[in-house]
């Protein structure tokens, strides 16, 4: 025995404007808000891919099982998941949906003009009454006019308000965080970033096989690319003597844009990019590259020049590759690089300070197959030791030489490196306008007061003056008083 | 020399200390002694729920502790201009800077509010929550003045971060109120208030003057978010990257804005407008201590 329960006929068009009208609802407006806030809660408490892909990595060994769940959840990259993306979707359709009708009805009521004088004054805020001598209404249009409110005269009485400037900053504000928005897409879509370390004296140019990673927009390609150079003349760095905390990096380069023939020195620094058009080059991080000769057994030099090392700790002890892999068989050294050596108990070598008062490189010499072949990706600063056997064990200051029997290797000297990162983001001046927008409108629409003052001359002569403060504004009761005073005056 | 003004700080800041712990023994005085047990003649067996209060007993009492108040103030402003001085740059590059700048903030906002309302009932609680913040500093996050590291050196360390503080400042007396307001509220359901609550404000004042707080530094927290994200455009290549501090800062401004929206399009008003206050504001508080303390990502600065 079942009941039919009877469901009235909707209809898809019905459907859909109910779904419209619950969508623009301030309530759901307002749900969507708080639950924006609390989905972007979980990215600030697990690592996230875009910022430190080491760390999910970590994340994946520690407890691979908890990873794949996170993952299947877009756990790792919650700011591009569809749920996020959907919530700040359905927001934005909904603010649209709120804010667009209210312009065209405030643009509507800024060119009306005030509604007419309530017939009962005495009902309204603030009334007065006191008898008039006849020009008042005229006096009263006058203070209007410059007190620069919009005024309505009908008959024996005048209507006037003031205070649009709220609804205005209000909408204003409203609409701005659209503007943002489109700015942070076309900064996605259209936008580029990368990364190159260059060693110092060496040239940079900015095409794609220059560039240690580069990643695109969905809707950019090479093409896009800012073509540049970037020479590395010099690079400082200065460090606290009793912190060892960094005090100051300075890059000079020298620096050719595209279709120009004279270049320019420029100093680059960690809070002062270089602009190319949209395209912005920042220094990001920087490291000892050592200089390093290795020779086969016939004493033929199988490799030389820089070897950039990464940075493990705040005194920059470098770990780093060195893959000869035109030598016969193939060798590798494991290194690492430390700008002023001490030795520790626990850990061997170690660095004591940043900078490279007494630099030495530490390593072990392997040979066999470095597996650069294999078509699997390899880091640079790490080797695949797993086809190879260890040979040798050695530590050099810079100038000295070590020999084994498959060759030598020179630790001729060493170089700063510095690592750019270029980026190039076509809607950040957008997002920016949209914030200045924001900023102008949020302060119009709190600060603003709309309000209406009313006067009417009664046929046995009272003046009657009263007045409406929307959204209980402050401050109507005194304007009132000011208003009266300066009619009482002028009479 | 730079020492000399590191350690005329660190004086001034225990000075500070000493003067903020005899304002808040002064505000519990006279919170205490205002209380009047009526004589024994007109004494019936209700007598001792039916305590009167009496400030005129204790002006004194609350003048000394205002004016302890001031002091503590200025003892703190001169420590923490002697703190930038040895620094040689403005003293908020670490966390002890930022709690000592943030403790100024906090005391300014209140005496600031004291100058239009009589919040001195609030003195007992400012005076041992400062005391509080300034006892934590100085002992677990205490760094010796140096350099900045070349990540801050820039002028919106000075705009982004005083934007910070003072909106910080303000939401918090903000939370106080708000707290307040339910403290008083649930006193009130469960009958008359209790003899020394019955100086404080009605809840209707408490409710207004939380939420004018509020929409007062709102702005000045979506600047603070913004001039931040132009810092960041400079410094790390990108203005917003939901960096934990960045992600909590968003969260916070989302909770005031629902907040904002709550109380003047849907009209929400007392407990409900309270409870989303103290929402809002313990995601401030939440981004200070635990994305400080524990969190991971570029906010982290010279230890903490």
């Amino acid at each position: 025995m079942s009941q039919e329960v009877e469901i009235p006929e909707l209809g898809t068009a019905g459907l859909l404007r109910f779904a419209w009208r619950q969508l623009t609802s301030m309530r759901t407006a307002l749900i969507l808000l708080m639950l924006l806030g609390l989905a972007a809660i979980p990215g600030s408490l697990i690592p996230q891919r875009s910022q430190n892909p080491m760390a999910v990595r970590q994340y994946y060994l520690d407890s691979p099982e908890l990873a794949r769940w996170i993952e299947r959840l877009s756990g790792f990259t919650v700011y591009s998941s569809p749920w996020f993306s959907a919530i700040y979707i359905l927001l934005f359709i909904s603010l649209i949906g709120c804010v667009l009708p209210r312009t065209f009805e405030h643009f509507k009521s800024m060119r009306a003009q005030p509604p007419a004088t309530p017939r009962n004054l005495s009902r309204m805020e603030s009334f007065q009454e006191f008898s008039g001598q006849g020009s008042e209404l005229e006096i009263a249009k006058e203070w209007f006019k410059k007190n620069r409110f919009r005024v309505r005269a009908e008959g024996q009485s005048v209507s006037a308000e003031k205070g649009y400037l709220r609804e205005t900053g209000n909408l204003l504000f409203h609409l701005s965080l659209i503007l943002i928005l489109l700015g942070v897409s076309i900064g996605s879509l259209f936008g580029m970033r990368g990364e190159a370390i260059i060693n110092k004296g060496e040239r940079f140019i900015s095409v794609p096989t220059s560039y240690d990673t580069l990643s695109f927009g969905k809707l950019a390609n090479e093409e896009s690319l800012q073509p540049f150079i970037i020479e590395v003349i010099d690079f400082v760095a200065k460090y606290d003597l009793l912190t060892n905390a960094p005090q100051d990096y300075t890059a000079t380069v020298r620096v050719t844009s595209a279709g120009e023939k004279t270049s320019t020195i420029k100093t680059l620094k960690v809070n002062s990019p270089l602009t190319f058009g949209n395209t912005r080059v920042y220094l990001q991080a920087n490291g000892y590259s050592p200089i390093v000769t290795v020779r086969d057994s016939t004493g033929a030099v199988a490799l030389q020049g820089p070897v950039p090392f990464l940075p493990q700790d705040g005194n920059l002890r470098s770990i780093g590759a060195i893959k000869v892999p035109d030598a016969d068989p193939q060798v590798g050294f494991v290194a690492s690089f430390l700008p002023t050596y001490a030795r520790d108990g626990a850990n061997g070598g170690i660095s004591v300070f940043p900078e490279a008062l007494d630099p030495k490189l530490l390593f072990s010499i392997w040979k066999g197959d470095l597996g650069l072949d294999s078509g699997k990706p390899q880091s640079v600063y790490r080797m695949d030791t797993s086809k190879m056997e260890r040979i040798a064990l050695d530590s050099l200051k810079p100038g000295e030489t070590f020999s084994y029997p498959e060759g030598s290797i020179t630790f001729e000297a060493f170089t700063p490196w510095i690592n750019l990162q270029i980026v190039d983001d076509p809607g950040k001046s957008y997002a920016l306008y949209g914030a200045i927008a924001a900023i102008l409108g949020l302060l119009a629409s709190l600060f603003g007061r709309r309000r209406r003052i009313w006067i009417r001359i009664t046929t046995t002569g009272v003046v009657e003056v009263a007045g409406l403060a929307k959204n209980g504004a402050p401050g109507l009761p005194a304007e009132i008083e000011k208003f009266v005073a300066h009619l009482r005056r002028e009479i | 020399m730079q020492t000399t003004w590191a350690y005329l700080s660190n004086n001034l800041i225990y000075a500070a200390m000493g003067v903020f712990a005899l304002s808040f023994f002064a505000h519990a005085f006279e919170t205490a002694w205002a209380v009047r047990t009526p004589d024994q003649s007109e004494g019936t067996e209700g007598s001792l729920k039916t305590k009167t209060l009496d400030y005129t007993r204790t002006e004194r009492a609350a003048r000394i502790a205002t004016a302890l108040m001031v002091l503590g103030f200025l003892l703190l402003l001169g420590g923490v201009i002697a703190r930038g001085i040895s620094a040689k740059h403005v003293p908020w590059g670490n966390m002890y800077e930022f709690s000592l700048t943030g403790a100024l903030a906090f005391t300014g906002a209140y005496l600031a509010a004291l100058r239009k309302y009589d919040l001195r009932w609030l003195g007992l609680f400012i005076s041992i929550s400062v005391l509080l913040t300034l006892g934590t500093a100085i002992t677990l996050l205490y760094r010796d003045s140096a350099p900045l590291v070349p990540a801050l050196k820039s002028t919106w360390l000075v705009i982004h971060v005083i934007a910070a503080i003072i909106s910080g400042g303000v939401f918090l007396l903000s939370n106080v109120i708000a707290g307040a307001y339910l403290y008083l509220d649930s006193m009130e359901s469960r009958g008359e208030r209790k003899a020394w609550a019955k100086r404080l404000p009605d809840l209707e004042t408490l409710d207004q003057l939380s939420y004018r707080l509020v929409a007062f530094v709102f702005p000045l927290w979506t600047f603070a978010v913004i001039a931040g994200a132009i810092w960041a455009e400079s410094a790390w290549g990108r203005y917003w990257g939901w960096d934990p501090k960045e992600t909590w800062a968003f969260i916070t401004w989302v909770a005031y804005a629902a907040y904002l929206h709550a109380r003047v399009t849907i009209g929400w008003r007392g407990k409900r407008a309270a409870w989303l206050c103290l929402f809002a504001g313990s995601t401030f508080l939440f981004n200070y201590v635990y994305v400080n303390v524990w969190g991971t990502g570029k906010h982290t600065y010279s230890g903490l």
